[in-house]
């Protein structure tokens, strides 16, 4: 199950409702990619006694890191005698997604992002099976509507959960589609759900000539240069 | 079901923190009643309106039990804010976008349907009867006092959410008439609920649950036998009133005021 959003959105808070829930039934690892510096591991390995670990990107984009090393972190997972691997995203630039085929994808914002947050965040919310929406409970009622707008401009059928993630409303709308998550059949065959604008382009390399007539890769005409990404 | 149908709401027991049995046998809240939850802090208030906040079907931490018209409500009174029969308004609830006044409720009423004329005007100038602080169209919605905001969020779910339920969550403090929310709420049958420390809010309810350890204690309906008291309570809420708006303007309360 992957675990994506934002710094502070509150993905932490909700992959410990999850930890607490699936705990009864599974036996739960996780992994948290960040850039520098991070704690989740500890604190969740010390509060559930699961098997946890982290991996700093350092350098390298957080997204990119995941993307390396899923597979071995899956492997990993089952070393543990793990059946659910939990994987918590850095959530920095918001553009990239580290979704996989075979997973649940779970996109966490906060409410208190402002309304026109997830129409920045397109790409993380289009590719995800549910939005988890938290601190519901310190914006008016006009905001929490026109938020629940903006993801469904977005994505329109996307099945949208309200939270206060400390205190665990809403999360038995969660489990039930925790419950009905795909398992992974085999690590080789998993597979980006969209491609990430992670490419190196020909500015990247060196070019200085301008206009899209001079480069590939990643071009944009300017009629096309508005277009909001929605991923694959 | 719309949600500015005439809905009636049920609370059934849960179980207390030692798992036994609540004693009541259940709540019913109708369009016009006043409820108040009081009790000591940490005594289960907040907990209690807020299983009637998300509908809980015995999966919060109480396992009550909350029916709508005798049944369990539908998925989307409440997955989906904008049928949900009930608004919910603490001192947390803030707009958070830097907006007017008129803009904010202009974006409100674009996520909602079949709306009357003037509704702007009118959300403004119902929230105006229950603040003594004038609100006006222009004004930014993070320029305004706890109590405009509060008064405006209140006419906002009366008028353009058009909750049938209200849940206020310690406004007291906020500096709204309460009477005059009261009396107006209960004029367009709407159920309200507080959580309160406030002995008048309190008093001028129909029903007060009492709660103590997580569990309600007791429902009172004191009606007639608190009318004298309730009497004694405004002129004392009155007076603390005139009271703070003399420390405000910054006068020293002589011994000779009272």
């Amino acid at each position: 199950m992957v675990v994506a959003g934002p710094p502070s959105a509150g993905k932490t808070s909700v992959i410990r409702q999850m930890i607490r829930q699936l705990s009864e039934t599974e036996r739960v690892a996780y992994i948290k990619i960040d850039v520098v510096q991070a704690f989740e591991d500890e604190e969740l390995r010390e509060e559930f006694g699961i098997p946890t670990r982290k991996v700093y990107s350092g350098d390298m984009c957080p997204d990119h890191m995941g993307i390396m090393v899923i597979q071995d972190a899956v492997q990993w997972a089952e070393s543990e005698g793990a059946s659910v691997l939990i994987y918590e995203s850095a959530g920095l630039c918001l553009r990239c997604t580290p979704y996989f085929t075979e997973s649940l994808g779970i996109c966490v914002m906060s409410a208190i992002s402002g309304t026109h947050a997830p129409l920045k965040m397109a790409p993380m919310i289009a590719l995800s099976d549910m939005c988890i929406v938290t601190k519901t409970d310190l914006i008016s009622q006009a905001e929490k509507e026109v938020f629940r707008e903006s993801i469904r401009r977005v994505s329109s059928d996307m099945d949208i959960i309200e939270t206060n993630a400390i205190q665990g409303t809403g999360m038995k709308y969660l489990f039930r589609v925790m419950d009905s998550a795909p398992s992974i059949q085999s690590t080789e065959g998993l597979e980006l759900r969209g491609v990430p604008p992670l490419g190196v382009c020909t500015v990247c390399i060196g070019k200085k000539s301008v206009g899209w007539q001079n480069h590939f890769g990643v071009i944009r005409r300017l009629e096309d240069a508005d277009n909001i990404y929605h991923g694959e | 079901m719309s949600n500015d149908g005439e809905i009636t709401i049920t609370v059934c027991p849960g179980l207390t923190k030692k798992g036994k049995p609540e004693t009541f046998d259940h709540i019913d809240i109708s369009p016009g009643d006043t409820i108040s939850i009081v009790g000591p802090t940490g005594s289960g208030k907040t907990a209690f309106i807020n299983d009637i906040e998300v509908f809980a079907q015995g999966d919060t931490v109480t396992g009550r039990r909350v029916l709508v018209n005798g049944e369990v409500p539908p998925e989307r009174f409440i997955r989906d804010p904008a049928c949900k029969p009930i608004a919910m308004i603490t001192q947390n609830t803030k707009c958070l976008a830097d907006l007017s006044v008129g803009e904010f409720l202009e974006m409100h009423v674009a996520t909602r349907n079949n709306l009357q004329e003037n509704i702007i005007a009118d959300t403004i100038s119902l929230a105006n009867e229950f603040t003594g602080e004038k609100i006006v169209a222009e004004a930014r919605m993070s320029s305004l006092s706890g109590g405009q905001t509060r008064s405006l969020m209140i006419a906002d779910a009366v008028l353009i959410s058009k909750a049938p339920i209200l849940l206020l969550d310690e406004i007291e403090n906020a500096g709204i008439f309460k009477e005059a929310v009261i009396s107006h709420l209960k004029g367009l049958r709407k159920a309200v609920i507080f959580v309160t420390h406030d002995p008048y809010v309190s008093m001028l309810s129909d029903r007060r649950i009492v709660m103590k350890g997580g569990e309600v204690v007791s429902i009172l309906s004191p009606g007639d036998d608190e009318t004298e008291a309730l009497r004694k309570v405004r002129e004392m809420d009155e007076e603390m009133s005139v009271l703070r708006e003399r420390i405000r303007v910054g006068e020293v309360i002589g011994s000779g005021s009272f």
